[in-house]
């Protein structure tokens, strides 16, 4: 009896768990869908789901119609460049703190933090301003400055709190077996930070790829990402919804796989260790 | 001397990245508050002066200022009360055993993934179009007229592109906190008769409130700050009716050059986020301290 009101039950859930999770999904599936229509499908009522002539041919008329792949460069530049400088800005601060704290510390962390809640509307002027003034405007440089700038605090902060889970006294061992500062971090330090950083690298290229606010005001024809580039299609001579979801499935495919093998660090990483 | 050693080294690692979101807060920060106090339209170059409070007078009295503000306490609390109550419902769905748990899990969370503007044109053009869009079909359907959602309902039909991106990041959040609820205490509970509204109430609701607290805070301060979505879909029209503070920001520095009043508008902006942030901070500082 019992275990036929567990298997009831399960089931009943099996049914409102995929409703709930493809309705939820459909956006997207609908958007990966129309990718594969004509524009004439693409816009027909009532719309196919599954039996219409499937073809390929947005993929490629992207690209010739808009150099797709420029701005899918530009945002692998932006993101990865923006990521990197910020690992190696971030890395040696976050260590320092883990490992040496002192009674600022706290007060440095908590500063940090601070000046991420900062919205970035506040300092829309100036940050225009300087861009136009050193001919920053539209180009890879500012982008990947102002982006590394603005993720610089969480990647300090999520460094920071996996460095924290690496025991002190494996360090002080090491010291007293007379292990330099060198050896220490290639042998004892490295191999244990490796996942943390990975997973920081991770969350931050996702952050990075999607970021809109700074793209879409700092950019043009020529630096823009895909983030600031799609919003092009939003003008009226540019309905193509079969193009526009081409365009639209090749941006987010990469990062939604990506996203799905950092859920559990996302968490982490956008609570500020606040929630593990 | 060792100590001494470590520390100067400690400070040497820390002091690019300190150095760097200094420069990064103050300068923006600094010719903000200074532009504030200034008349300064990029269209006539050379004619900025002192103005005093002018420009705060300015984008204070503005009706759309209000209009904005309203938008924007609308916009913030509409997406939270989707998010905080469905998260909470799907962490808890999602945490029971079923069939391909796994699977529904990704694709619950995959929205989070989807850049702002992406989502927002699909949603604008695929689902809200009130001719070709799926929403009319199915309103065709059931034999009903279909609604122009962006021209009739801007600020709700923006309130549910950004609620359905960040549903996920409740859910996973939430859904975090619950696996580690203590399973014994429930069952437990269970074994006493206690029904399931009394279980969620007095065992489940107490454990995420801290996750909850988290939940809002974080999502408040990024939802104060929603631009791309209204870029792309309405422009903040018609009219200011999905006018934001950000957008009205954008809006005065880019597109009417008025470099001094969205500057007094920034300041406002960052004063509204740190009423927020004081608590985020001071929330996870003490989670620093444990």
């Amino acid at each position: 009896m019992a275990r036929e009101t567990t298997r009831n039950r399960k089931l009943v859930f099996t049914v409102i768990g995929w409703t709930i999770g493809l309705t939820l999904f459909f956006p997207i599936l609908w958007t990966i869908i129309t990718s594969f229509k004509t524009e004439g499908e693409a816009i027909a009522s009532p719309p196919s789901f599954v039996f219409f002539q499937w073809t390929l041919e947005n993929y490629f008329e992207v690209q010739t119609r808009s150099d797709y792949f420029k701005h899918a460069m530009n945002s692998v530049i932006i993101s990865l460049g923006s990521t990197g400088l910020g690992l190696l800005v971030a890395i040696p601060a976050a260590w320092a703190m883990a490992f040496s704290p002192t009674k600022h510390t706290k007060n440095v962390l908590m500063w940090m933090l601070s000046t991420k809640m900062l919205p970035p509307v506040g300092v829309l002027v100036p940050i225009f301003l300087i861009f136009r003034d050193f001919g920053l405007l539209d180009t890879r440089t500012g982008l990947v400055a102002v982006l590394m700038l603005m993720n610089l605090p969480i990647i300090v902060w999520m460094l920071y709190t996996y460095f924290k889970e690496i025991p002190g006294e494996i360090l002080e061992a090491a010291r007293m077996d007379g292990a330099t500062l060198g050896k220490e971090i290639v042998y004892i330090l490295a191999p244990m930070a490796v996942p943390g950083i990975a997973s920081t690298l991770l969350l931050n290229i996702i952050l990075a790829w999607n970021e809109a606010f700074w793209t879409l005001n700092l950019t043009a024809a020529d630096a823009a990402p895909l983030s600031a580039f799609i919003a092009s299609y939003s003008s009226p001579e540019g309905l193509f919804w079969a193009k526009l979801s081409a365009a639209s499935t090749m941006a987010i495919a990469p990062i939604l796989v990506m996203g799905w093998f950092s859920q559990k660090q996302l968490v982490r990483g956008l609570t500020f260790g606040a929630v593990k | 001397m060792a100590t001494m050693h470590t520390q100067n080294t400690a400070r040497l690692m820390m002091s690019p990245a300190v150095l760097m979101l200094l420069v990064w807060m103050v300068v923006p920060l600094g010719m903000t508050l200074y532009f504030s106090f200034l008349r300064y339209n990029l269209l006539m170059p050379g004619m900025e002066h002192f103005t005093g409070f002018g420009n705060y007078e300015f984008f204070l009295s503005d009706p759309a200022f209000f209009e904005a503000l309203a938008n924007t306490l609308l916009l913030v609390g509409g997406v939270l009360l989707v998010t905080v109550v469905g998260g909470t419902f799907l962490a808890i769905l999602i945490n029971q055993p079923f069939w391909g748990q796994g699977i529904v899990r990704l694709l619950v969370i995959a929205p989070f993934f989807v850049m702002p503007t992406v989502s927002a044109l699909v949603w604008k053009n695929m689902l809200m179009h009130p001719v070709n869009g799926l929403f009319a079909w199915i309103a065709h359907g059931f034999g009903l007229d279909p609604v122009d959602w962006l021209a009739v309902l801007p600020l709700f039909s923006i309130t549910m592109i950004v609620a359905w991106g960040w549903l996920p990041f409740a859910t996973l959040i939430i859904l975090t906190a619950l696996q580690s609820l203590d399973q014994e205490q429930q069952e437990a509970a269970e074994m006493d008769g206690a029904g399931i509204v009394s279980i969620f109430t007095y065992i489940t609701l107490p454990h995420l409130s801290r996750a909850l607290t988290v939940v809002v805070l974080i999502e408040t301060i990024f939802l104060l700050s929603i631009f791309a979505e209204i870029y792309v879909t309405t422009s903040g029209g018609p009219g200011t009716a999905s006018t934001n503070i950000s957008f009205l920001i954008y809006a005065e520095a880019l597109l009417k050059y008025d470099v001094g009043s969205a500057a007094a508008g920034g300041v406002v902006a960052i004063i509204l986020a740190n009423i927020v942030a004081i608590f985020l901070i001071r929330m996870i500082g003490k989670n620093l301290e444990a």
